[in-house]
């Protein structure tokens, strides 16, 4: 699929988000999609067009901003001010199957017979990680397509599958090489894999500080490592901002306190304030253990407040700022 | 609101056999599992096997699972002198139920050829059916051999809660189904039956496929076509047997959510899809909740005062608590807004909310206070 160009690599870069493929992962119901589009949306600032790539059907994206499911087409969601835009696809591999045989054979009709039949359920789901170099192999595509001489788009974003599965989908090569050692499978995903091995993907990993996203983090970064896949940022999302910094109230501070600031003083309310506070101090203080063990990573990290009012599209230009911070 | 979930209720009902937890990713199905499984045991003294795929690694070294086990073990260190309960743990290894199933229906010589194919090992591991498949074999296997009193089965981390009900038909579908007849044998099929035009572009297809990935590939595929050729009917005939136990009156399922949008969209989902397909959903546990403890006092009001302390100067740390109990509330209101829309489309179905926990669950002793909680 499309060849990059040269001559786009000098286009501006935003900040310390330099790759051009970014994928995001993280474990399930860590915020990934809302991650991803956050930084679509980021990337996207300054007249600059991004797009959005989801790979696993789930219709993440049509869903987070309230759009009717995406078919496999690039298609603008939002507008961002300065002129730029985001478009989303949501690729499904059978499509991009059937895409990849017509592009190279011209298969038409006989394609869509095959579909009938199941072939083509067959090739995307038993024929060990075809499934994935068609799906890899799309946003490779659009990563480094140029129309005019130009990017097509400045920056991709993949919303990938969850930390779990990340190594298997990103290692197209080690998939395909035990699928076919020639032909244009293998001259493919051995492009894929090329792209996804340069300075030009980063992964990045969101996560939650709580326990198993943060397990899971540390083990797939040791994994693509292991790939010699590039990580990119931890992106710790959801974090909240830290109180009682000065330490644990005390029933009667919290008794004093109500009453100067004119609040009911009883004996309830001061006690479940108290019982509130040291939940909180001590979900905190496990927090901090997680913070600590993300920290000796040794990698950029960023953390990404709690959006009070859930993610509208003013919490993704929220969480953007804080990306591009 | 929906009516409370009784969990204690299946539990303790002799004709409840097997207790499914389904769910999105994330929301703590396998702790929610291993936590009923627990219960039935130690309260209920009923003899217990839970299944379960994946555990966190501490929690599965608090069920005595510190190796990858397709075998139940069983739970010591539980607390079941009073019932005579017993708990059993198994993990779902997908390639190891694989493989028995491939040594139960073929020779020993079969078996082998299949087992060295590459298209197996492909799909005895990654297929992305496979999971779900075998989850529901190992559930049909725990099943007839009838020496519990109840099966608790967690569910794999599937991209959609649906794919534990349509994998296993999908993958019983290619296991048996005309597509790999016509890969086998394109020429058998003829040009004469009604199927002329999908043959004649399986012809194409054969051609494309050879040129795309190679004679090599194909010679293997066939190999293993004909390896299984002796299992073909099998695997869909398993896959409905097991849907009907799923239909059976001695089926809970048991819906697991955290109260998230996402989370929330899957289970009503799912919720839909078990109705339709009539399988008995017993209700939904809403995990990981938050309620402010000091009632009475509202987010804004707590903000306003939180403020006016800090223009005061005075007792910054109770301005603090303030905004912590502020916030606590906002999340709680946040929740329940996100579980109503489960609970509004879904007024039938009984719920329990589990509070969430100040740390995650890993040894019995958490386990049990869930369990607590779920009753």
């Amino acid at each position: 699929m499309g060849g990059g160009s040269a001559r786009s690599r000098g286009e501006h870069v935003t900040g310390s988000w330099s790759a051009r493929l970014h994928v995001v992962t993280g474990k399930g119901g860590t915020g990934k999609t809302s991650v991803a589009a956050a930084l679509a949306l980021a990337l996207a600032r300054g007249g600059n067009r991004t797009l959005l790539v989801e790979v696993e059907g789930r219709q993440g994206i049509a869903q987070l901003f309230g759009l009717d499911p995406l078919p496999y087409e690039e298609r603008r969601i939002a507008t961002v001010p300065g002129g730029g835009e985001v478009r989303a696809l949501a690729v499904d591999a059978e499509a991009a199957l059937l895409e990849y045989l017509d592009m190279f054979y011209k298969l038409g009709a006989a394609g869509r017979a095959l579909r009938k039949v199941g072939a083509i359920d067959f090739a995307t789901t038993i024929a060990p990680g075809l499934r994935d170099v068609l799906l890899t192999g799309k946003a490779k595509e659009a990563t480094t397509r140029s129309v005019n001489g130009r990017r097509a788009y400045h920056a991709v974003v993949l919303d990938a599958p969850p930390t779990g599965r990340i190594g298997r989908f990103l290692n197209v090569t080690a998939e395909t090489a035990r699928l076919a050692k020639m032909g244009p499978i293998k001259t493919q995903s051995d492009g894929v894999a090329a792209l996804l091995r340069s300075p030009m993907t980063a992964v990045h990993v969101v996560t939650l500080l709580e326990e198993m996203p943060v397990q899971e983090t540390l083990d797939a970064i040791v994994e693509l490592d292991q790939l010699g896949i590039p990580v990119g940022k931890v992106i710790v999302n959801n974090a909240r901002p830290p109180l009682l910094a000065d330490g644990k109230p005390t029933q009667a501070e919290l008794r004093r306190g109500l009453a100067a600031a004119g609040l009911p003083a009883d004996r309830a309310t001061v006690a479940g304030l108290h019982a509130e506070a040291k939940a909180y101090l001590a979900r905190r203080e496990l927090e901090d253990s997680l913070r600590a063990e993300l920290a000796e990573l040794d990698r950029p990290a960023i953390e990404l407040p709690q959006l009070p009012g859930g993610v509208t599209r003013e919490g993704l230009d929220v969480l953007a700022d804080t990306l591009l911070r | 609101m929906s009516a409370d979930l009784d969990v204690d209720a299946i539990l303790a009902d002799p004709d409840s056999r097997i207790i499914v937890c389904c769910g999105a990713g994330g929301v703590g199905k396998t702790t929610t599992a291993a936590a009923v499984a627990l219960r039935a045991a130690e309260r209920h003294g009923r003899r217990t096997v839970v299944l379960t795929i994946d555990p966190a690694k501490r929690l599965a070294q608090s069920l005595g699972l510190s190796e990858l086990d397709n075998t139940p073990r069983q739970v010591k260190g539980i607390d079941t002198e009073a019932t005579g309960g017993e708990l059993h743990a198994m993990m779902l290894d997908m390639k190891r139920t694989f493989d028995d199933v491939v040594l139960a229906h073929t020779d020993p010589q079969r078996a082998q050829e299949i087992f060295a194919n590459p298209f197996y090992a492909a799909m005895s591991s990654t297929f992305s059916g496979t999971q779900e498949y075998m989850a529901m074999e190992k559930l049909g296997q725990l099943r007839a051999r009838d020496e519990w009193d109840l099966i608790v089965v967690d569910t794999p981390p599937s991209r959609s809660a649906l794919d534990f009900l349509d994998a296993p038909a999908r993958l019983a579908r290619f296991l048996d189904g005309k597509m790999l007849r016509l890969l086998l044998a394109p020429a058998k099929t003829g040009g004469k039956s009604v199927f002329s035009l999908v043959t004649a572009s399986f012809g194409i297809f054969s051609r494309v496929v050879q040129k795309v990935i190679g004679t090599q590939l194909l010679s293997e595929l066939s190999g293993f076509v004909a390896a299984l050729d002796s299992m073909f009917g099998g695997f869909r005939q398993r896959a409905e047997q097991t849907y009907r136990i799923l239909q059976a009156k001695e089926t809970s399922f048991l819906l697991v959510a955290a109260p998230e949008p996402d989370a929330i969209r899957e289970a009503a989902y799912f919720a839909q899809r078990l109705r339709d397909d009539r399988m008995p959903l017993a209700g939904l546990v809403l995990n990981r909740m938050h309620s402010p403890v000091a009632a009475g006092l509202s987010a804004a009001d707590s903000r306003a005062a939180a403020e006016a302390l800090d223009a005061s100067g005075e007792s910054p740390i109770a301005a603090d608590a303030l905004r912590i109990h502020a916030a606590l509330t906002e999340q709680s209101a946040r929740e329940q807004r996100v579980a109503a829309r489960f609970t509004d489309s879904f007024p039938t179905v009984p719920t329990v909310a589990v509070m969430a926990q100040p740390a995650d669950v890993h040894d019995v002793d958490g386990l049990r206070s869930i369990g607590e909680a779920l009753a």
